[in-house]
């Protein structure tokens, strides 16, 4: 589903690399948890995924499928299936929640050439996908994001991949600033969507959030490499031991 | 000395070839006191304060710049969903074949050059009458120009809740057209009227509309001004507001090559509401767009609001000059006043003079202005879910403007301009 090669990214403003030199796939169906100490190059992999300005990716490739993810803008990118969930999801003042949604619904359709959801019947839609998140009728109403709790913002973002059904989804630290109850329901919100032809790529700091979401493989990020991939239980050895036991490994 | 000169000799030369319409007693004298007025005043000059952000020039000059008419193509015209009464001029002059019959329940509505000939109107008490009220403290000389020389306009007296909009619909033909038009509306006791008007009107067009609420009156006022891109409009709207009366109006400006519009509010009864906004997108250099403002509170617990927002992109000019007054003993005013401009490229200018004078102490008084590029972050989110860059930035766009929308109490009538922005975005992208 996601074979990324070589990645180099550096930032274009100063023209730190931040990835140097990242091997990864993502098989079909399965669930990859990425993990490693702060400024390990985590979030930075996913904005290069996604195709956000300010990150020159100068060397390598990531495929999704036999779509050349690098080659293409953000929103081709989203249309051909990709999805990041933000770790900090953006506010749009004057911008309704419901609009937002219908308009990327809609812009994706047209790109995939199936036809938009009219008004009617996407509302049907949003409020069988919203109720599953505990997500009110209010929330759908406010401007995006707006006023958000930390909480609501993230239950937004998994409403979306619920909404625009992505191929392959890239959640950034999806646990950060949740309570127990709220990442439950975030977690649950995710697990209803595994199925055989949708991957996870899920960043995280923490083994907990992987209490709920089972991932198949483990990788372990530091310095802008993959440096360590395992089971599971690879998390588990970073929740007792901490990255220094690893990092010392493959130093 | 030299400007000063310059002045006195535009003023000159205009009042020359400026003609007094043939008229009653009462709208002659009334003509020949604006007359004097200007004469007085002098027309507007760079230095004078209200003036300095917008050159006069093109309106004091005594031929008006050519402006090709639009051609909006099979668009439908402004508010065709609505049933409405339609008072046309071309050019200036009525349309009698595509107007609508001037009568409403609830309606007395003639147009100024018959009402003008009689000998006895209601509208004596407030032909110039509103206009004059408000050349202090800023003096508003094209306005008094207009009153001079308006050879027509509407004259409407509602006396009861009017249901049908009127609505003045302005076209532009010949590119030399030079058109001063001046209405006069008086909303009775508890009635209501909403005046719809669209239209470049002519080449050059100057406008007032003086505009008497009753006690409880309410008055809407939603205006698209006309796309004519080289077209030069200066408009003034006088209003006065008695007790517990809600006046609103609300101004669409697309291109357009100079626009100064003129709102005077004038706040005479407690507890009444005086709210103006506006939208104004320009796209180019040529485009110069103006909101001069002036809310006096002379009563209590009044509320006003002004809210403009300004879309700019490619040298596009855009100004707002603004003020609020508090009168003393205006107590429990609350006075709001927001501009903001969205510049789309860093060509773009914008320009707003904020200004409060306060002779009450128990007031609350709030105003802001700002100016921004498009959010890229909000940008780069919406294209991470697959809308693409040109919708994106629509999107933000209408979302920056839709705080001015809001004012709108109608929402068929906002729905209506919504639709023609978006159009306008359309056309106008990258």
């Amino acid at each position: 589903m996601l074979k990324i090669e070589n990645l180099h990214v550096r930032l274009e403003e100063g023209g730190k690399e931040i990835i140097k030199g990242l091997d990864l796939t993502v098989g079909a169906g399965e669930v990859h948890a990425v993990m490693g100490p702060n400024g390990s190059g985590k979030s930075t992999l996913s904005y290069a995924l996604s195709g956000r300005d300010g990150y020159e990716v100068t060397a390598g490739t990531a495929m999704m499928g036999d779509v050349d993810l690098l080659a293409i803008d953000p929103e081709a990118r989203a249309a051909a299936g990709l999805f990041l969930a933000f770790q900090y999801p953006v506010e749009i003042p004057g911008v309704s929640n419901m609009v937002f949604l219908r308009t990327a619904l809609n812009a994706q359709r047209k790109a995939q050439g199936r036809p938009g959801y009219s008004s009617a019947q996407f509302l049907k839609l949003i409020r069988e996908k919203a109720a599953t998140l505990d997500i009110d009728a209010d929330m759908l109403k406010r401007a995006v994001n707006v006023g958000f709790s930390g909480g609501e913002k993230k239950r937004n973002e998994i409403l979306q991949m619920a909404v625009l059904e992505p191929m392959m989804c890239i959640l950034d630290e999806t646990d950060s600033g949740l309570d127990v109850d709220a990442m439950k329901l975030v977690a649950h919100g995710v697990n209803a969507l595994r199925a055989q032809d949708r991957s996870f790529l899920v960043i995280t700091h923490y083994q907990r959030l992987l209490d709920h979401i089972k991932p198949d493989v483990v990788h372990i990020m530091a310095d802008g490499r993959i440096i360590r991939t395992g089971g599971p239980e690879l998390a588990l050895e970073v929740e007792n031991n901490g990255y220094a036991d690893i990092l010392r490994e493959v130093a | 000395m030299a400007l000063a000169n310059l002045k006195q000799e535009a003023t000159g030369t205009r009042l020359a070839a400026a003609v007094v319409p043939p008229g009653g007693v009462w709208a002659t004298q009334a003509r020949r006191a604006a007359l004097a007025r200007v004469a007085e005043m002098g027309l507007p000059g760079r230095r004078d304060e209200y003036w300095r952000f917008t050159n006069p020039e093109t309106l004091n000059a005594v031929q008006a710049p050519e402006a090709a008419a639009f051609d909006a193509g099979d668009e439908a015209p402004a508010f065709a969903d609505v049933a409405r009464l339609r008072v046309v001029f071309v050019d200036g002059v009525f349309d009698a074949a595509q107007s609508d019959d001037l009568s409403g329940e609830g309606l007395e509505i003639a147009r100024l050059a018959d009402v003008a000939q009689s000998d006895i109107h209601w509208a004596r008490d407030l032909f110039g009458v509103l206009e004059a009220g408000g050349q202090h403290p800023v003096p508003r000389p094209l306005a008094a120009l207009n009153t001079a020389t308006a050879t027509d306009g509407v004259v409407i007296r509602a006396t009861s809740v009017v249901e049908r909009p009127v609505e003045l619909v302005l076209q532009h033909r010949d590119a030399d057209s030079d058109v001063a038009l001046h209405h006069v509306i008086r909303v009775e006791d508890g009635a209501s009227l909403t005046l719809l008007e669209s239209g470049a009107g002519a080449a050059r067009l100057n406008t007032v509309a003086e505009v008497d609420l009753g006690h409880g009156a309410q008055f809407h006022h939603i205006r698209v001004q006309g796309r004519d891109h080289d077209r030069r409009a200066v408009t003034g709207l006088f209003a006065r507001i008695a007790e517990g009366a809600v006046f609103k109006s609300f101004t669409l400006t697309f291109n357009g090559r100079l626009t100064r519009n003129e709102v005077v509010m004038d706040i005479t009864g407690d507890d009444a509401n005086a709210h103006v906004a506006g939208v104004a997108l320009g796209d180019g250099r040529a485009f110069h767009h103006d909101d001069t403002v002036f809310v006096t509170h002379g009563a209590l617990a009044g509320e006003s609001r002004q809210v403009f927002k300004k879309v700019l992109r490619n040298g596009a000019t855009g100004v707002f000059q603004g003020k609020i007054l508090v009168r003393p003993g205006a107590q429990k005013t609350d006075g709001y006043q927001i501009s903001q401009s969205l510049l789309l490229d860093g060509d773009s200018t914008f320009i707003a003079k904020p200004e409060l004078e306060i002779w009450a102490d128990d007031v609350k008084c709030s105003h802001g202005s700002t100016s921004g590029a498009i959010d890229e972050q909000a940008l780069y989110y919406l294209r991470s879910r697959g809308v693409p860059l040109v919708e994106a930035q629509d999107l933000l766009v209408l979302a920056f403007v839709a705080e001015a929308l809001e004012e709108i109490a109608d929402e068929r009538l906002a729905d209506d301009l919504r639709g023609r922005l978006e159009g306008w975005l359309n056309r106008h992208r990258g």
